[in-house]
């Protein structure tokens, strides 16, 4: 239940029901998301949805972190790691 | 798909086995605390991929599962009621009650319709002035946040036949329980990071302080876990406890505070029943006084309850990682997913689904 998915967001409105509601799209899915959680978010950066919510911004740096630990890994050891892609666009 | 297809690519992964192997030299028993990391593990195969020294034990992460038969009971009894829209997450449907369970409700003719958000259940009750419209809210934190703002806005919009049957659970009180348990055998978590994306960590670093034990913030996807188990490893191997987070791109240590504000200020802690473990001290949510109106419990008045729970079911040593579904005499045979005993066997964060999905057994 805990399931999250990140998506893109297309577009953010004002809406009538006093929420700032807008929305995500998950590699061309898209889907109505509630971001009063994610007030600063803006159009073009990726979020975490959960049930229709948007819980938290993804940092697109920190998300290279993972492929930076695994070629220093393989620096240090004699790990065979091929260079990783990193992020890429869906 | 951008965050996802990255992190589940199969030389990465076997990089971070290897960099585990090289890591562990003796036995190590982790935890991770959500069944959705539990269903990732055993999907992508990881459980069979680590050094023998390491033991995945499979945690209470999983709200259907630990949601007391009362309340399914309860939910049960609401669902059958002629003017109701019973409204629920999809994974709630097949949770057996003593009796039965919501989708054999709906066949009997109730209105129990799957929701993908709390939202579209207030938007029910919008289109239904006549109709009592019902949110099962369960979940744990990562969930809260969700089912405060559907509460709040239906208040906000003065709605009438809106409620939500709420059974909110808490991640660090069940932790704790299981680290003081005198059978406990957990050296090391693997925290849930959606939880965390929500509640950040504060909270869990007493714990890991007064238990002496390492904790990683953990995402979801196969290179997440890798990389959480080989943060644990590493910090076990060293003898460093405290929290770490291996879930950067999602995660910070102080959360998400505007969603906290919201849980705040429409829940509260209380004392709360777990399904096969029993009551644990303040590890749940109920609605605030100022949010009685919206209580299902107080508004539907359905008589005493006496539960039933089948007497083979080990679900409740599995939630605590004591036993694994395949140590079950029923697993597979009187209890599988078209026919379960239990909740974590119909559950997709349940430990026994996925021993059955991922043929562990």
């Amino acid at each position: 239940m805990c399931l999250g998915v990140p998506g893109k967001v297309v577009s953010i409105e004002a809406s009538a029901v006093d929420m700032p509601m807008g929305v995500v799209s998950f590699a061309g899915i898209t889907k109505e998301v509630c971001f009063a959680y994610t007030p600063d978010i803006q159009v073009g950066e990726y979020v975490l949805v959960h049930v229709g919510f948007a819980i938290s911004k993804l940092d697109e740096d920190h998300a290279l972190e993972v492929f930076r630990t695994l070629k220093e890994m393989g620096e240090l050891g004699d790990l065979e790691i091929p260079q990783p892609s990193g992020a890429r666009t869906p | 798909m951008k965050f996802v297809d990255e992190y589940r690519r199969e030389e990465d992964a076997q990089a971070f086995v290897r960099a585990i192997r090289a890591k562990v030299t003796r036995s190590w028993t982790l935890m991770e605390i959500c069944g959705g990391q539990t269903h990732t593990l055993l999907r992508s195969g990881i459980d069979r991929m680590l050094p023998p020294e390491i033991t995945l034990v499979h945690g209470p992460g999983c709200p259907v599962c630990v949601t007391p038969l009362t309340q399914i009971d309860r939910a049960l009894a609401i669902a059958s009621r002629p003017n109701v829209i019973f409204t629920s997450f999809g994974d709630m449907l097949r949770v057996p009650g003593s009796t039965t369970d919501l989708l054999t409700v709906k066949a009997r003719g109730g209105d129990v319709r799957m929701v993908y958000s709390p939202l579209d259940a207030v938007t029910l009750a919008r289109q239904n002035p006549e109709k009592e419209v019902v949110f099962f809210a369960v979940g744990f934190e990562t969930t809260a946040p969700a089912n405060a703002m559907a509460v709040r806005h239906a208040k906000s919009l003065g709605l009438t036949n809106f409620s939500v049957l709420a059974s909110h659970v808490l991640v660090p009180p069940a932790m704790e329980a299981i680290l003081s348990s005198p059978s406990n055998r957990v050296q090391a978590f693997l925290l849930a990071g959606h939880v965390c994306a929500v509640m950040g960590w504060t909270e869990y670093e007493p714990l890991a302080k007064s238990h002496g034990i390492p904790m990683v913030v953990t995402g979801f996807e196969p290179l997440d876990l890798l990389q959480g188990i080989h943060m644990a490893v590493d910090a076990l191997e060293a003898g460093r406890t405290g929290v770490e987070n291996q879930y950067v791109r999602t995660v910070s240590r102080e959360g998400n505070p505007a969603a906290r504000a919201v849980v705040n200020e429409v829940f509260e802690t209380c004392d709360r029943a777990w399904r096969g473990i029993g009551v644990i001290p303040k590890s749940g949510y109920r609605l605030r006084p100022e949010y009685a109106a919206y209580d299902a419990t107080l508004k539907f008045e359905v008589g005493a309850i006496t539960t039933e729970e089948p007497k083979e079911c080990i679900a409740g040593e599995i939630m605590q990682g004591l036993k694994r579904p395949s140590a079950c005499t029923a697993f597979g045979t009187r209890c599988t997913p078209e026919h379960p005993l239990g909740a974590p066997m119909v559950s997709s964060e349940g430990a026994c689904a996925a021993y059955w999905l991922y043929a562990r057994a």
